[in-house]
Order: structure tokens, then C-alpha cells, then sequence
């Protein structure tokens, strides 16, 4: 069954009088807010700030690598380059990028909320990454830091002549950032729904974090005591992870990837979460299996917990071990593989429309299933013995993490953009700006793929010269990757003045969200709203404006056109 | 968020926005736990492997000196349950008291810790390049606050943990390690502890806290007993792994 958007020509849209954005005025007003959607923008400032640092880095990596004796590095520098490349795109950008900034925004909006339960909290939270970046920034600045984001002892804590400690003490602090964060969105998922909003009409992308949260909170205690122990270890000279004492660096890596593994899901479960509120809204359907995707974030959260050892298949643990772990790893597959087969379900006879947000939802989808895939083929212990440590599992985690997650995250920031600054981005510049990222991240990511399979391992400043071909085309899709980067940073800025107003629901979309203007109050609702209805239901929505009067609301049971 | 009296705009009614609270803090106390999970997996781990360096470690602290302190913590869950319930009952008068009597607890045990960590220092037992478990066994002229005949046990057990382990040295380092990694973030624990007592004192002196409204008393209690209990584990693990027979 097909509903079609009704074209309405109604009076021309203004902004409302009085909005979010134009409470208050003054710096002490964003510095000092607890409004969760301003929190929400600082932080888009400042995660926004650490992916052009950690952009930069990626762009001398890549420039390096032209070449197969390296001509622009010495290898010291290369190994500060890719080292400060993973921890400013990982703890800086991937993890707070999604749920700091759309989380923050739309949570309290999507559940009918006035606020986060401890907007003081939500504020704090950012001052501490701010502090923990001003570490880590401190760090790069004076010396940098070369001994790869996962900071492997005695390297770290023993050899390495880099400014480890800063580094390391800023990672530190800025965990408590996520951990604040997600206690924020537990809490508030909990205690702050609003009069209808039931476990099973949240919107998904409020499941998605409610999963992200709880990963977010039993995991990056653990990297905390982790990083602090290594820390003293550097300093002070304690000796858990010394060899030289009878400590073991393995400890370390378990320990760390204990954290690390599940960090993943805290990248990628929150972009699951966008893909479910821009799919239904873009095929115009209820989404397929609402509570089975719904409970596939919740089965990733726990799952993720249980195969962290399969990043140390080949640096020391039992035969049997690896063997569990293996098996453990491949379950992720299944509720990952649940999620996209309902995703492109809901696509099944739906009325699908092109719009920008529903590009890079195809592209997550694409990109997502090739990174989870090969994740399979890494988590096979006789393939894992072949590929460790090459551009292979380079490739592997850039298709989840750049692929998947920041996909998502660029879906997102599109898709409500006109709810956060109440005016439209350029539709058709948007949507090359889509197709030219799609195109410079397959041609960045793809021939790394065959470059690992030969043989090529990572972090090496040098290469034999039968790979150029390979990493001239890699860093010739980077050159268009960043391209595709920095023009919608140029044009949702652009529009963020001078857009065309959107009005409370340009696309038209289900969610509370939708239901308050754009932007919307301080206090989010005017009246606080009673929900009848279930989640992208479409059919039961007279107030969305659709033409579906010449179709019944629910669907013949043997399909339909 | 504009506020009405005791209740916070986000919210709809004091009980909402009391659950929430009580949620918010039990979940933060989860993540301590992961917090103290994490370095307590590790003293397990290496306990197990260097099981003789630990007993001979755990046997150099003062078992009097942790024995005191973990009174005087009990004693200050005792008094902080107190100042809870005065507030819960309306006893404007008694919730300062009972905070002062926490706060100087929780001062006595940083005066013990910090003697224990003074005489560690003094005994060449931090880890680092002159740590030397024999030193006091060594050096009795140096180490007059162990006595005598401790002394003589501790000869012999040293010797006995040397023949089992030769690398004992070094394994002892990482007993030290544990030792003052928990105790040290422990303590910081009770820091910050503290200082959150300090803030309720000001308030309930000025009779901010009534029956109907003392989250914040409630609360920093919990924290306060969380706190007390990660020493009851403490106690156990560093100071009575194989005392002397």
C-alpha cells in the first residue's frame, strides 16, 4: 500500500516568536544553559572540532601512504599521526557524536519530556569533555602521542617517549563524560515518559539508546581504572601491567578491550537507532518488526560484553578460549542481521521517497552489511590468523564505524536539522554531497580491503611497491571523502541562517518530535502531549496531512501493489 | 530548568522527581562498582599467580592500624544511617550533629591511613627501584615501630616465601601495587565523600532539609555506605590474606 505526500499549499511558513534559540542571549546563556537542546549544540561545536582534528591526521596518513617509501613522514611522526587520528576520531568524535548531540536533543523530545532528569548533570558532562579534551589536546600539542589509540602496555606505560600521561589522563576524564551521559538517558527513559509513552511506543531510536546507555555505563568504568592504573603505572611506578615486575600486559588488553569491544556498539547502536526513525519515515511505513528490533539493540548490548577476546586472538589466550569467544562473536551477527533484514522489509512495497536523510540511510545500509560481514570473517580464527593487524581489519572497522555510524550520524543531523534550527538544508546539493561520500568512502576503504587480504599490515610507514595501486586509489577516494565532509559542514551551517523555513514537519514523520514547532520551546512542549498512538504508525495520523483516504489502514493479507 | 520550592521544572511531582533521583544514584553506584571490579580483577589475578608474595606483603601491614580503621568507618555508617533518619523524622537539631560526627570519622581514618602510608614509605615498601621487602628484616634500627619478635616471624617468613618464590621482590611490588592503588582510590573516594558532607553540614545547618524533602541526605548516603563497603572488602583482601600463625 502506497501513501502519497500531499503537496499543501498552505500560507508561507514562519519561525515561531519564541523558541529555544532565542530565549536568551549572550555567551554566559549557551555557557551556563541546562537546556539540553543547547547542551546538545556545544557539543555538536566541539565534537565537530575533534573530527577536523582527527580529519587532518587521516589526511597525512593517507598522503604518506602515496608513495612506498613514505615521502612525507618520518616514521616517528607517522606513528603519532595515526595514533592521534584513532583516539581524537574514537573518544572524541564516534563515541559522543551520536548521543551527545541527537541523543541529548531528541530524547526528552521523543518521550514527551521538558528536560533530561539532571540537566545539571547534562551540562557537566560536557565541561568534563571539554577538560578531558584540553588534556588530550594538551598531549598532542607537546609531543603527540605514538603508541596507537589502544595505548598496549609496557609500550605505554614503560618505553613510549611520547606524552602519554596527558593523553591517557585526558581519555580518563572524558569517560566520565559517557558515563554521565548515558546514566542521564537510563534515568530519564525511566522516570520521564510522558502520559501513553509505553515501553513498546518509544521510538526506536530511544531504544537504541536506552542499549547504548546501559553498554555506556558497565563499560567505560572498566577503560577508567584501565587507563588510571596504566597511568600510575607510567607515573608512579606501580606494577600491574610490567613485565619486569611479574605483571602481565595481557591483563591490560583484556581489560582494555573489555571496554573497547562494547565501544563499538556505543557507535553503532545509536546509528541503528537514526536508520530506524529515517526509514519507516521515508518508505512511509510502519516499521517491520517493531519488537524484534527493539529487542536486537538490548541482545547487541549483552552480547557485546562477551567477545572482546577476539581482538586478541593472536597476542596470547588459550586455544579453547578463542574457540568460545569465536562462537560468541558470530551471535552478534544474528540480532545485527535481525535489524537490517526489518529494515529492508519495512522497504517492501513501501512508498519510498529520495529525500537526503534516506540516501545515507541507504548507504548505512550497504556499507553496514559489508562491515558486518567481514566482521564475520575476522571473528573465524583461521581467517583472523591471516588477516590480524592488516588493512583488512582496517577496512573492516572503517565500514562499521565511518560506514555505519557516522552514515547514520550525517542521516540524522539532515533528517532533523529543520527541527533543530527550524529552517531547511539545500535538498540537491545535499543529496550530492551524500553521493559524493558514498562514492570517496567505497574508494578510500575498498582497496584496503584487498591490500590486507595481500598481505599489507597496518600501521607501517613503508609498503612494498606492488601496493601503490592500491593505496594511490585509497588516498585519491580520501581527497573526495573530504570533500563530501566539508560541504555539508559548509551548507547546514548556511542553512542554519539562511535556509528555507521547514515549519514543525517538513517530511512529514510519527514522532513526538514532529508534534512541537521547529525549533522548538525551551520547555519543549507547550502542553505537556498524551500519546494514543503507536510508534510510525502512519495510517492512524490524520494531524500528518497524507493522502491515504483511497487505501483501508490495514493491509490485505496477501500483500498489495 | 525553572524551579517551585523543592520541585525542578522537568519534573511533575516531588515523588517523580525522588524516584528519579534514588534511580540515578543506584545506577552511578553500578558503575563504581564496574569502577572497583576492574582493579580488584586485577589483585585476584595476580594473587593467584603470586600467591606467597601476597600472603608476605599482606603481612608487613599493621593489622591494628587496619583493624581501627575499619571500626572507625563502621562507626561512620552508623552515624551517617543517623543523620538519614533524622531528616526523614524531622530532626532539624540532630542531622548537623550526626554529620559532624561522620565527617570527623571519616577525618580520623585519613590521620591512620595516612601514619600507614608515612611507615611504607619509611620501610622501603613503595613500589619502584628501592622497594626491598627484607628492608625492615634488614635494617631493624630503621623500623623501631615493628617490634622485636614481629620481626623474627617476619625473618622467617621471608625466608620461607623466598625458597617458594626467588623473584619474591619483585612479585611483592605488585602486592604493593594493589595496596596502594586501592586504598589510594579508596581514599579519594572518601575525599570527595567528605566534601559532599561538608556541603550537606551547610545546608542543614541553615534547616534545608524536612521530612518531605532530603534527597540529597538520602543520597549522599548511599554513597557514603558504598563507600564504607568497598573497605570491607578492602580490609579482607590486603590486610588477612595468610596473617602470621
Amino acid at each position: 500500500m502506497r501513501i502519497a505526500r500531499t503537496t499543501n499549499p498552505g500560507p508561507a511558513l514562519r519561525l515561531p516568536e519564541k523558541h529555544y534559540l532565542n530565549a536568551t542571549y549572550g555567551i554566559r546563556s549557551w555557557l551556563l544553559t541546562t537546556d539540553h537542546k543547547r547542551i546538545a549544540l556545544l557539543y555538536l561545536l566541539s565534537v565537530t572540532f575533534f573530527f577536523f582534528i582527527g580529519g587532518f591526521f587521516a589526511m597525512m596518513i593517507r598522503l604518506h601512504l602515496l608513495t612506498p617509501s613514505g615521502y612525507l613522514l618520518s616514521a616517528d611522526t607517522y606513528n603519532r599521526m595515526f595514533t592521534m587520528h584513532g583516539v581524537a576520531m574514537i573518544f572524541f568524535f564516534l563515541i559522543p557524536s551520536i548521543p551527545a548531540i541527537l541523543g541529548n536533543f531528541l530524547i526528552p523530545l521523543m518521550i514527551g519530556a521538558k528536560d533530561l532528569a539532571f540537566p545539571k548533570i547534562n551540562l557537566l558532562s560536557w565541561y568534563i569533555y571539554i577538560v578531558g579534551g584540553a588534556f588530550t589536546l594538551y598531549s598532542m600539542v607537546t609531543g603527540g602521542l605514538d603508541t596507537g589509540w589502544t595505548f598496549y602496555t609496557p609500550l605505554s606505560t614503560v618505553y613510549s617517549n611520547s606524552a602519554v600521561a596527558p593523553a591517557v589522563v585526558g581519555i580518563f576524564i572524558t569517560g566520565f563524560s559517557s558515563i554521565l551521559t548515558g546514566l542521564n538517558f537510563l534515568v530519564t527513559i525511566h522516570t520521564m515518559r510522558a502520559p501513553g509513552m509505553t515501553w513498546f511506543r518509544l521510538p526506536l531510536f530511544v531504544w537504541a539508546h536506552y542499549a547504548t546507555s546501559v553498554v555506556m555505563i558497565l563499560g567505560t568504568p572498566v577503560v577508567a581504572i584501565t587507563l588510571a592504573l596504566a597511568a600510575m603505572e607510567r607515573v608512579f611506578g606501580l606494577g600491574f601491567f610490567n613485565p619486569a615486575m611479574g605483571g602481565d600486559p595481557i591483563l591490560f588488553q583484556h581489560l582494555f578491550w573489555f571496554y573497547s569491544h562494547p565501544a563499538v556498539y556505543i557507535m553503532i547502536l545509536p546509528s541503528m537507532g537514526v536508520i530506524s526513525e529515517l526509514i519507516p519515515t521515508f518508505a512511509r511505513k510502519k516499521l517491520f518488526g517493531y519488537h524484534f528490533v527493539a529487542a536486537a539493540s538490548l541482545a547487541i548490548a549483552v552480547i557485546g560484553f562477551l567477545v572482546w577476546t577476539h581482538h586478541m586472538f593472536l597476542t596470547g589466550q588459550s586455544t579453547y578460549a578463542a574457540l568460545a569467544f569465536s562462537f560468541l562473536t558470530f551471535l552478534v551477527a544474528i540480532p545485527s542481521a535481525v535489524k537490517t533484514f526489518n529494515w529492508t522489509a519495512t522497504l517492501f512495497g513501501g512508498s519510498i521517497s529520495f529525500d537526503t536523510p534516506m540516501l545515507y540511510a541507504f548507504g548505512f545500509l550497504g556499507l553496514f552489511l559489508i562491515g558486518g560481514l567481514t566482521g564475520l570473517f575476522l571473528g573465524c580464527l583461521g581467517v583472523d590468523m591471516h588477516v590480524h593487524d592488516t588493512y583488512f581489519v582496517v577496512a573492516h572497522f572503517h565500514y562499521i564505524m565511518v560506514g555505519g555510524a557516522v552514515m547514520g550520524y550525517l542521516g540524522g543531523l539532515h533528517f532533523w536539522w529543520p527541527k533543530i534550527t527550524g529552517r531547511m538544508y539545500p535538498e540537491w546539493l545535499a543529496r550530492i554531497a551524500a553521493l559524493v561520500l558514498f562514492v570517496g568512502f567505497n574508494l578510500t576503504f575498498f582497496p584496503q580491503f584487498v591490500l590486507g587480504y595481500l598481505g599489507m599490515p597496518r600501521r607501517y610507514h613503508v609498503y612494498p611497491p606492488e601496493f601503490q595501486v592500491y593505496n594511490v586509489m585509497s588516498t585519491a577516494g580520501a581527497s573526495i571523502l573530504a570533500v563530501g565532509y566539508l560541504l555539508p559542514m559548509v551548507y547546514l551551517t548556511w542553512a542554519a541562517f539562511y535556509g528555507k523555513v521547514a515549519g514543525d514537519n517538513p517530511w512529514p514523520a510519527t514522532g513526538l518530535e514532529w508534534k512541537t514547532p521547529s525549533p522548538p520551546p525551551t520547555e519543549n512542549f507547550e502542553v505537556t502531549p498524551v500519546v494514543t498512538w503507536e510508534a510510525y504508525d502512519f495510517h492512524n495520523r490524520p494531524d500528518l496531512g497524507l493522502d491515504d483516504s483511497s487505501h483501508p489502514a490495514v493491509a490485505p493479507a496477501h500483500g498489495d501493489d | 530548568m525553572h524551579r517551585t520550592g523543592a520541585l525542578y521544572g522537568q519534573f511533575k511531582t516531588l515523588e517523580q522527581q525522588k524516584d528519579t533521583a534514588s534511580l540515578g544514584m543506584w545506577i552511578f553506584l553500578v558503575t563504581e562498582v564496574m569502577f572497583f571490579g576492574g582493579i580488584m580483577l586485577a589483585y585476584t589475578i595476580n594473587r593467584h599467580t603470586y600467591f606467597h608474595a601476597f600472603a608476605m606483603g599482606s603481612n608487613t601491614l599493621s593489622l591494628k592500624l587496619g583493624g581501627f580503621n575499619t571500626v572507625v568507618l563502621l562507626a561512620s555508617s552508623f552515624t551517617m544511617a543517623m543523620a538519614v533518619w533524622s531528616a526523614q523524622v524531622g530532626k532539624k537539631k540532630l542531622i548537623p550533629l550526626f554529620l559532624t560526627l561522620t565527617i570527623v570519622l571519616g577525618f580520623v581514618f585519613f590521620g591512620v591511613k595516612y601514619v600507614e602510608y608515612a611507615q611504607k614509605f619509611h620501610h622501603h615498601l613503595v613500589p619502584g627501584k628501592s622497594f626491598d621487602i627484607s628492608y625492615c628484616v634488614n635494617h631493624p634500627n630503621q623500623c623501631e615501630d615493628v617490634d622485636g619478635a614481629e620481626l623474627d616471624v617476619e625473618r622467617e617468613e621471608i625466608a620461607k616465601a623466598l625458597a617458594a618464590d626467588p623473584d619474591l621482590n619483585a612479585h611483592a611490588q605488585l602486592y604493593y601495587s594493589a595496596y596502594f592503588g586501592m586504598t589510594g582510590l579508596h581514599a579519594l573516594h572518601m575525599v570527595i565523600g567528605a566534601g559532599l558532607l561538608l556541603w550537606l553540614l551547610r545546608n542543614s545547618l541553615s534547616g534545608l532539609y524536612t521530612p518531605e524533602w532530603n534527597t540529597p541526605v538520602d543520597l549522599v548516603g548511599l554513597y557514603w555506605h558504598f563507600v564504607d563497603i568497598v573497605w570491607i572488602y578492602l580490609f579482607p583482601l590486603l590486610y588477612l590474606i595468610d596473617r602470621h600463625k
